[in-house]
């Protein structure tokens, strides 16, 4: 009884006070202390260098406004969003069929595993012409180049997942003939969640940087070719605002998306 | 209500586990034949390590890999299997996991809910598996296996590493839920109290390849199994010689 009590309270204590209290006295407040001393440094060294060329925490957030104001900052941050997500979407969905598959056969996985190194190294600036000069500087050819890029570092992380999947339960759903999809779905897929939290984890990041390459090099908006033509001019205010912009955009993803998401599918641990 | 129509017949000429690495090939069972009268409940002893588990695995269908024939009698019988350990899906709470192996039903389907009474796990039905004891989780596998209403019950020492107290209540409520739904069971156990308390029939398999050494019926009214006394001197009579 007091055991149940206890453990009832350290259950609700880190669900309930642990996560708000935790977060404001401990990470949320080193996070806010960090980066404030980083505009901190930004902002000296930018009044001490004093150069067009480097400007200062003040003069990117005026440009970051007025690009808000004119509502090209918007149009730009929902294109390149988009295009993040349909490729992320494609590249999650294939690249753990892969993994699922390799990690199962271990036939096809001695023959793809060349395969995948190969695709693993490929340099994205090589898919991404080569989808440009094979596909045309389309819509289609631009998310077939992120995709192909994020799809090997998905399969081998969910591939490490499906080698590990229990043996146990699988005979367990064999025997009470769950069927496959059933088995699949409550059975299979959930033991490869934290694999798949961890191929969207360094999913996103790696898709959306190079989504903005794809936009640099054949796409006439998104945030890739706003920097572009901010290159062009040299306008390093305006390459700060949209960076800054879209790191928030992301930051938010991650905070407002996939921690809310994983802490749901990790409900059930102890 | 009973479940087989026409008597199981497992027949294993040899079952063999090929060489790991540096491990020879080993024989594990070799010249079983055992035919099961529908409705009885056939506990298999033997040392561990000697091929129960393997037997029932292949009884089940999760091992492919002998040679000899399992005919059920025609027919596509419903198999239970409840194992070592619960094995239950530690992201579904205990009504979800016994939920999931009906066909289409939901964690308050009343079929769900009423086994659950039954096993006395109403309390912790919304439950996830890790948060309760072993002996819970025990029960929610014994509630799965019984919810689906088989024709062969398979159990590999289900009871196995639970404190006396508890193994004797899940003896218990192994008991009332054969006693209200027959069926015919394989019981793999290395307790000879609890294979002379709940079986009709022993069959001892032993050797290396592990054989039949063994094989006669338990001579217990379901009244006298509840008796200790009976049960201890019917476990003494049955394992005389062993």
């Amino acid at each position: 009884m007091a055991l149940d009590t206890a453990s009832k309270a350290a259950r609700y204590g880190r669900v309930g006070r642990g996560i708000v209290g935790e977060v404001l006295t401990g990470r949320l407040g080193w996070t806010a202390f960090s980066f404030l001393a980083l505009m901190a440094l930004w902002f000296v060294s930018a009044a001490l260098l004093q150069s067009r060329v480097f400007p200062g925490p003040g003069e990117v957030v005026e440009t970051l406004v007025r690009e808000a104001q004119t509502g090209a900052l918007f149009h730009h941050v929902l294109v390149t969003l988009a295009r993040v997500t349909v490729a992320f979407v494609v590249a999650m969905l294939i690249g753990s069929a892969i993994g699922i598959a390799l990690g199962a056969s271990r036939q096809a996985d001695r023959f793809f595993d060349t395969w995948l190194i190969f695709f693993l190294n490929l340099p994205a600036l090589v898919t991404i012409i080569l989808c440009y000069v094979w596909f045309g500087l389309t819509e289609v050819a631009a998310i077939v180049a992120v995709a192909v890029n994020k799809i090997p570092n998905v399969a081998v992380t969910v591939r490490e997942g499906a080698r590990s999947l229990s043996r146990d339960l699988t005979e367990m759903a064999a025997v009470y003939r769950l069927g496959w999809w059933k088995s699949m779905r409550h059975v299979t897929l959930p033991q490869l969640a934290p694999f798949f939290a961890a191929a969207a984890r360094g999913g996103l990041s790696l898709v959306w940087k190079i989504v903005l390459v794809v936009e640099l090099l054949g796409r006439s908006d998104g945030v890739g070719h706003q920097l572009h033509v901010a290159f062009q001019l040299f306008d390093v205010s305006m390459i700060l605002a949209y960076a800054i912009a879209f790191i928030l955009v992301v930051q938010a993803i991650e905070l407002g998306v996939l921690q809310p998401v994983e802490a749901r599918v990790n409900r059930w641990r102890r | 209500m009973a479940s087989l129509s026409r008597p199981l017949n497992i027949r294993v000429d040899a079952k063999t586990f090929p060489a790991v690495a540096d491990r020879p090939a080993q024989a594990v069972l070799r010249g079983i034949e055992i035919t099961v009268e529908p409705g009885s409940f056939v506990v298999i002893t033997g040392p561990s390590g000697c091929g129960k588990s393997t037997l029932l695995n292949v009884v089940a269908g999760l091992d492919a890999d002998y040679q000899g024939a399992v005919d059920f009698g025609g027919g596509d019988p419903k198999l239970s299997f409840m194992f070592q350990t619960p094995r239950l899906l530690p992201w579904r709470t205990v009504a979800e996991n016994i939920a999931l192996v009906l066909p289409e039903a939901s964690a308050d389907d009343p079929r769900v809910t009423d086994i659950i009474a039954r096993v006395d796990l109403t309390e912790a039905a919304s439950a996830f598996p890790e948060r309760i004891s072993l002996g819970m989780q025990r029960r929610a596998a014994l509630a799965r296996a019984f919810v689906v209403e088989p024709d062969i019950l398979l159990m590999d020492e289900p009871f196995v590493s639970l404190d006396d107290p508890t193994a004797e209540s899940l003896r218990g409520l192994l008991r009332e839920l054969y006693a209200r739904r027959p069926t015919t069971v394989l019981f793999v156990t290395h307790d000879r109290t609890e294979a002379a308390q709940l079986g009709t029939r022993l069959v001892r398999v032993g050797g290396r390849p592990a054989g039949i050494v063994q094989d006669e019926p338990i001579r217990l009214s379901t009244a006298e199994r509840g008796n200790r006394d009976r049960v201890l001197a019917e476990r003494a009579r049955l394992f005389a010689e062993a």
